[in-house]
This record gives structure tokens, sequence and C-alpha cells, in this order.
């Protein structure tokens, strides 16, 4: 029994560990003393500026500060509350919310749209320029971010910044690097993952989900992939170029579609684009290539997101 | 004053209450996280209402189920739609809020937007 | 179906579609791209005006297959193609005039993304002035907000950073409020699309159902829309945005962005509410008294500051709180003034941003009253356009000002309780105006004895001094051209209902 090498674990003879994962805790960066003590002195200095100089009229002002915020807030809550008192009944199937308009997506929005799901159909057909502008929202965002927090390997120190370098040597003091459990168990779950987005993005339009739930969780795949096996890894097939140019063509492909969708619409043209049998995998006209591109901007940003805030880049 | 419907809308009352929390919470914390917190439960509570309103009883998801498409089948699939395209708004304006945080606090090391504003107006920039 | 009304979708889609391919592109590309966009739309903008005027009816235009309650649709009258235009010509201006200053301010790496903002900012701004349905503006507006926000903070220093921080915070909050007055609409209406908005809400309250819930709604979504367009008590992120982002920034986000919102909200108050019910509410009060709050704490802050752009913005205060003031007037007269300040309140401001660079360039890039001492003759042009620029907000004939507040004051007479409330304060704001502006302006022109900065000759900033001149034509163009603009902004604003 002692010869088992589980046995010999759990009895706490051996580890199987040691010399395989690093269990040592990594050195943290200490800044140099002075710059500490500079900054020290700041806050101290500032402190007394703000806090010490007329410190009784200043705790006078947080009292009433915190009061006022108190009272502002019930008074906010309780307009909203008789405002909420007055309107329709919830569950009530006579509400106005039922009326004509979500009749004819219910009753016609299988042979107008081909998706069973009523929901995708709405958004993505009837409702299509709405979702246009929220991938775009999405869009704007990730280019804000880039702004933000995107470190170009030649940039100029200025003060209080990172550089590039700085910022990829920070990374990973706190972790241990290749921690097995960890790589095991995401190479067992990152595929899972990634079949469970796909499934849910080509059945957006049969089931609940869609583009931007299904690229939500291949995005949490990719970043689990990432936090597993580092960046060296993930940049043999995810960099910053890939990312431009999958949001570039999946982006383009959803404006020009759209575009012809909304341009032979308004002008009373046929599309010609067929909707297939409901409930098969391929039908509903352009839903699902639209969910496919939705799924791939949103995985990729969500992925983009997730390396800018660490490390300020891919 | 009040109007008859409060305790029938009780779901709505809960999203109201979340959403004026959530909108103190933006407006008067002062530490920026707390006030990103704010946000989102600002957003969330919109999105209870919107679901809340949305439901109608007894009845189950606009997703037709062996062909039946009778409109007293199905909930009111509007809201839903909403709801769905404003979760992309939040993320997207939450990711923003997020990383304007993260380049403050590592320029000033502080969370606290008006010790942040005394810093630069000592720094004269 | 003539061809000429597909322009307002063509515009929409082709600024963002210019968005989407700027971010393969060079930064170099992506600026022309961005230059033809704005002229393109612009120019179908001005074909479409003329379409419109010919046949004299507004036009819905689906966009998809379904028509309106079910699909989304977009709607164009005279006054949204107008804006159109204007908003273009601004943008053009103001892109082009601080272009030099964008080399200085913003790394080169980071160009291709400012482009890629300006162009979702116009396509916001296009989508919120055409858009009939108010899910699809509640989805641009945020569009608008995030785009501003980027072009806050491209310029980098810890002010624009915490300028945009505080920026984000009260545009959330004015989101927000605007999110949950448009559910609580729906539920009581049952519809997104405003023609169907506002059939209902008359309905209710013919019917007297629903006045409570009615009311606060109102009040949610035009509280929402105020907060983000900087209306008095809610403007304490404006001076430092607009006074420390980058020149083209400033000007856009004082002259479109806040107006974007603006025009967004007269498109409510018609198209939505309905404007006899609008000016029945109390909510026209609450707008006057903070209008006349802005007009006059707005002046007081920008004559306490000795710098000449948080200045420039805080003068931007008291002119939204103008245009806010002929909102509370409840009458037509008021809505064409407001409307009418929109569009030279825009002109001005960014004529004085733009110039206001040249003059701080020449002071060996200080912004303090005290070094500006002759900067006028250092950088001719932009000393005239900053003159220019200050005259039109002091409400010099021949200039845009003097037109805004003639109509203003028009608009108060015969008015029984408001009239004397608003010509007051209208005289103490021209008065305070006249103060800080003519000080800035006499100090630049006083004889530097010291030695200033180096001094720009004339012909040396080609472009930027092209700019100039067009900016003062158009102020000028504004101001002389009352007439036809204001017959222009009535057939508008009928169109609405």
């Amino acid at each position: 029994m002692k010869n088992n090498r589980f046995a010999r674990w759990f009895y706490g003879e051996d580890d199987t560990l040691i010399d395989k994962v690093e269990m040592k805790p990594q050195k943290e960066r200490t800044p140099p003393e002075r710059q500490v003590r500079r900054l020290m002195q700041e806050h101290e200095r500032l402190h007394e500026h703000i806090y010490e100089d007329d410190n009784r009229k200043l705790w006078l002002f947080d009292k009433i500060y915190r009061i006022a915020s108190v009272l502002f807030c019930l008074t906010f809550i309780s307009i909203l509350l008789v405002t909420v008192s007055w309107l329709p009944p919830s569950g009530s199937a006579n509400n106005p919310g039922s009326n004509e308009v979500s009749a004819r997506y219910i009753e016609k929005g299988l042979q107008e749209t081909g998706a069973v799901n009523i929901v995708t159909g709405m958004i993505l057909d009837y409702r299509a320029f709405d979702t246009f502008g929220e991938s775009n929202v999405l869009y704007v965002a990730t280019c804000a971010v880039l702004i933000l927090l995107r470190l170009d390997h030649d940039e100029k120190r200025k003060p209080g910044d990172l550089t590039r370098s700085e910022a990829e040597s920070n990374d990973r003091i706190y972790e241990p690097k290749n921690d097995m459990i960890l790589q095991k168990v995401a190479g067992f779950l990152v595929p899972l993952i990634m079949i469970f987005g796909i499934y849910v993005i080509l059945n957006g339009h049969l089931s609940p989900g869609g583009g931007f739930s299904g690229g939500a969780i291949i995005g949490a795949g990719l970043i689990l992939y990432l936090n597993a096996f580092g960046f060296a890894k993930t940049e043999r097939f995810f960099t910053e170029k890939t990312y431009k140019w999958v949001c570039f063509f999946a982006l383009t492909f959803y404006c020009l579609a759209k575009s012809y969708s909304f341009f032979t619409g308004a002008n009373h043209l046929e599309s010609g684009i067929p909707l297939g049998t409901p409930g098969a995998i391929l039908s509903s006209g352009l839903i699902l290539p639209l969910n496919i591109c939705v799924g791939l901007v949103v995985a990729c940003t969500m992925y983009a997101f997730y390396a800018l805030f660490r490390k300020g880049g891919f | 004053m009040f109007g008859g419907n409060l305790l029938v809308n009780f779901g709505s009352v809960v999203a109201v209450i979340l959403f004026g929390i959530g909108f103190s919470n933006l407006l008067l914390q002062k530490n920026l996280i707390k006030k990103i917190l704010g946000l989102n439960i600002m957003d969330t509570a919109v999105y209870l209402f919107l679901a809340e309103k949305g439901y109608i009883d007894g009845r189950v998801a606009p997703i037709v189920v062996d062909g039946v498409q009778d409109v007293t089948a199905y909930i009111n699939p509007v809201p839903s739609g909403l709801v769905l395209t404003g979760i992309v708004v939040s993320v997207s304006v939450t990711a923003i809020m997020l990383s304007l945080t993260i380049r403050l606090y590592r320029r000033y090391h502080t969370l606290d937007l008006d010790e942040i504003s005394t810093r630069l107006k000592k720094e004269g920039l | 179906m003539a061809f000429v009304q597909n322009f307002p979708f063509f515009s929409i889609i082709l600024s963002m579609f210019a968005g989407i391919v700027s971010s393969v592109l060079p930064a170099k590309a992506a600026k022309w791209l961005n230059t033809f966009v704005i002229s393109a739309v612009g120019v179908m903008s001005l074909v479409l005006l003329r379409f419109l005027s010919a046949t004299g009816r507004p036009f819905v235009y689906w966009m998809g297959h379904f028509p309106a309650p079910w699909g989304n649709e977009i709607r164009a009258g005279l006054l949204e193609a107008g804006m159109a235009v204007v908003f273009c010509v601004i943008m053009l201006l103001s892109m082009l005039g601080g272009r030099k200053k964008l080399l200085q301010e913003v790394e080169y790496s980071k160009h291709n993304l400012y482009y890629i903002l300006t162009d979702l900012l116009l396509s916001s701004l296009l989508a919120m002035i055409y858009t009939n349905d108010l899910f699809t503006a509640y989805v641009f507006v945020e569009i608008n907000t995030i785009a501003a926000c980027g072009l806050i903070m491209i310029r980098q220093n810890g002010r624009t950073i915490e300028a945009a921080v505080r920026y984000m915070i009260m545009s959330l909050l004015g989101s927000g409020l605007f999110l949950i007055g448009l559910c609580m609409i729906y539920t009581l209406t049952g519809h997104l699309l405003m023609s169907n908005i506002q059939d209902a809400v008359a309905q209710l309250f013919a019917d007297g159902a629903y006045t409570v819930p009615l009311l606060t709604t109102i009040g949610l979504m035009s509280a929402g829309l105020a907060i983000k367009s900087a209306l008095f008590p809610f403007h304490s992120w404006l001076p430092d945005a607009y006074g420390y982002s980058t020149v083209s920034s400033a000007a856009m986000l004082s002259s479109l962005v806040s107006k974007g919102y603006i025009f967004l909200l007269i498109k409510i108050i018609y198209r939505v509410i309905g404007f006899e019910i609008f000016t029945q509410s109390k909510i026209i009060n609450i707008f006057f008294v903070f209008g006349l709050m802005g007009m006059i704490f707005g002046s007081l802050s920008a004559m306490r500051e000795n710098d000449i752009r948080r200045m420039i913005s805080f003068s931007s205060v008291a002119q939204i709180g103008y245009i806010y003031m002929g909102f509370g007037l409840g009458t037509t007269l008021g809505m064409v003034a407001s409307v009418y300040h929109i569009i030279s309140h825009a002109a001005t401001k960014s004529l004085l941003f733009i110039s206001a660079i040249g003059l701080t360039d020449v002071s060996h890039g200080s912004r303090k009253f005290h070094d500006l001492t002759g900067a006028a003759y250092r950088n001719k042009i932009a000393g005239i356009g900053f003159t220019v620029g200050s005259l039109s907000m002091v409400g010099m004939p021949m200039f845009s000002g003097f037109v805004s507040k003639l109509l203003f004051s028009q608009a108060a007479v015969g008015h029984t309780i408001k009239m004397l409330p608003t010509l007051i304060v209208l005289g103490i704001s021209t008065i305070l105006n006249a103060i800080y502006f003519l000080k800035t302006v006499i100090r630049i022109y006083v004889p530097d004895h010291r030695q200033g900065g180096e001094s720009i000759p004339l012909g040396a900033e080609k472009v930027y001094a092209l700019t100039i001149i067009c900016f003062i034509a158009f102020n000028v163009a504004l101001g002389m051209l009352s007439q036809p603009i204001e017959s222009w902004i009535l057939a508008g604003l009928s169109m609405f209902g």
C-alpha cells in the first residue's frame, strides 16, 4: 500500500509537485527608495493640505455631504416609486406592451425572418439598425480602451506612465508560472468552452443565445487559455494584427450585408436572400452569418480588453 | 399620491430601488471603483425593470416550440431585445471606465477623485 | 421613391463604414478618408436640403424590409437636413483648424484611432438627427458619449484623463435617466417609434390616465439629456474637458456633441411628447430657471478665469443656458430662437477655440492672460478670428450672436410672466459677456514691450488661415441671412408636428 504514489502523497511522505511547479513567491519589484520617499512625502503634504487645513470645517462638510447624499437617494427613489405605483400592473396580458407590434413579431416572425428564436429575429432583422449600432458601441469602446491602455514599444517615457517592457516584466510577479493544476484543467476545459461557445453562436436563431453570448463564452475560453499558458503561447495564433483584421472583416461584412438589406428594403426591392427551412441550422437568411460576425467581434474584443488591462498589448 | 399598483408591481419596485441606489452611488461616491459598481447596479436595475415589464403570467419565452405561433403562448419579445442591446452598451462603458481608472491609479496611486483633482491643481498642469 | 431620399441612410452608413475601414488604414489615409467623408456627407445633406425645400414634405425611410412600428426607420425633414449640413461644415473646419496641434499633442501611432472616433462621432450625430425611434436614439447617444470621451482623453496628460472621468460619470448619469425614462414610456405606450408614442401620449393625456407617470417620465428623459448637454448645475466636467483636450476635440465637443443632445431633446419635445403637452407641464419652468441661472453663473465663472481656454469653456455654460431659457419660454418663437442659437453658438464657439490656440501658440504656449499681451500682432489672423468670435458672442450687429439675442428678446416680449426676468437676465448676461470677451480682445491688441513669443507672418499657415476665414464668413453669413434661416427653422419645426 505504501508503495503507491498516491498513498505516499496522501500520507505526506512525498510531494509529487516539488520541482515541477513554482511554489516560491517571486520577488516583488520594489521601486527605488528615493522615489518611495518622495511619493510618501507628497502624499502627506497633500493630506495636510486637504484634510488638516481646516479639520473641523471639513469634518462638518463630510457629515453634511453624507446626510445630503442619503436624503437625495431617498427622494429620488420615492419619486420613482410613486411613478411605479401608477404603471400598468405587471404580468397582465392587457398591458400596452402587448399590442400589434409584439403580436406581429410572434405570429409572423417565423415566416418573415426564418428564425425560431423570435428575439433573435427581432434584433437581427426587424430592428437590425439598433443592433448594428450596438456592435459599433463595442467597437468604439475598444478604440477608446486602445487609446488609454495600449503601450507602444517605441513610446517616449512620460512621467507616471509605464513603458511596454516594464509592463511586461510587471505582468506576472504575483502569479506562479506554468501552474500544472491550472494547465491540466484548462487543457480539459478550454476545448469544451470553445465548442459550447460555437454551439451557442451557430444556434442563435434556433435557441436562446446568439452572437454576443457565444462570443463572450469564447472570449472567456481564450482568457482562461491565456492565464494557464501565458502570452508566449497565445501570441502564436492571436496578436494585435489578428485582432485588427478579424474585427475589420467581421464588421465590414456586417456593415455591407446590412446596408444591402436596408437599401433593398427601403427601395422596396427583393433582397433575394433565401430564408431556408425554419429550424434548420442553415436558415433564416442573414441572421446566421451576422451572428457569426458578432460572435467573432465580441470574442476578440473580450480577449483584447483583458490583454490590454493586463499588460497594455497583445 | 401613490397609485394602486405598488404591490402588484413589486418587481419594478425592487428595480427602481436598485436604480436609485446605483444612481446615487455613481453620483455621490468618491471612490472610482464604487462609482463603477454604482453604474453597474444602475444598468442591471434597468434590465430587471424591462424583463419584469415584458413578462406575462403563465407564458413562456418567445422561442417557437412545436409550431405554436399564438400570441397568447409567449411573452412580449421587445423588452428582451432591448435588454440584449443594453447589456452590450453597459459592458463597453464599464470597460472604458475601468481603463480610465487604471490610468489614473497608475499615475496618482489613489482612487479618490477629489484627491486627484487637488493634486492636479498643485501640479499646475 | 427618389434616389435623393437614400441620402440620410447613405450619410450614416458611409461615416460608420469609414470608421470601420480606418482601423486598418495608416494614419495618413485615415485622415484623407475622414476629410472626404465629412465633405461627402455635407454635400449629400445639402442636396437633400434642396430636395426637401422643393417638395416641402418630410419623408420616412425604412431601415429594412418592414414598415415602421415593426422595423427601424429614419425620418428626414428640413430641420434635420439643415442641421446635418451645419454639423458637417463645423466639423470639417474644426478638424482642419486643429490639425497642426493634433500632430504636436497626440502620439502619431494613435492618430488613426482619432480619425475612427471622429467618423463614428459624425455617424452617431447623424443618426441622432435623423432617427425616428427612441431606442435607436439611445444606442447612438451612447456611441456619441464614448466617442466624445475618446476625443477628450486622446491627448494624454493627467488633466484630460480626470476630465474624461468626470465627463463619463455625468454622461452615464444622464444616459441612465434617459434609459429608465425610455423603458417607462415603453411600458406606458407599448411603442418605441416616435410617431406612435406621440399618438399614444396624446390619447393618454386626453383620457387622463397615467398622468403622474407620464410627467415623471418626461422629466426623467429631459433631465437625462439636460445633464448630458451640461445645463448649469451639471457643468462641473465641462471646463476641464474643453479646456485641456486637443483643440479639434474641444471645438467639436462644445459645438457638436452637446448640440446633438439638445437637438435630440427638441426632437423628443416635438415628436414624442408633443409641443402642447410639453409646454403645459411644469418642466419648462425648471428649464427656464436653470437656463437663467446658467446664463449668469456661467458668465461669472468665465470672468474669474485667468486661462483663455477655460474662459471660453465657461462661456459655453452660459450659452447652453440661453438655449434652455428659450425652451423654457414655451413658445414657438422661443424654440426658433433656441434652434438659431444652437447654430450660431456652434459656429462661434468653434471659431473661438480655433483662434485661441493660434494666440496661445505665439505666447510660448501659455494660456494666461498676462502672457497673451499683444498676441494678436504676432498672429494676425488668429487675432482677427478671436475678435470676430468675441464680437459675435457679445452680440454685435452683423454677426450671428446679435440675431440670436434679438430673437430671444422678441420671443420673451409678449410673455406675461417670463418677459421681465428674461430681458433683465439677457441684459446682465450681455454686459458680463462684453466685460470678459472685450477684456481679452483689448489684452491681445495691447502692444507688448517685453520679449513675446515668435510671431507668425500672415501667409505662413495657409490651412489655418483659410479655416479662420471660412469660420468668419460662415458667422457673417449666419448674421446677415437671418431672415431665410428663421423661416427655414420655422418650416422645419412645423414639419416635426
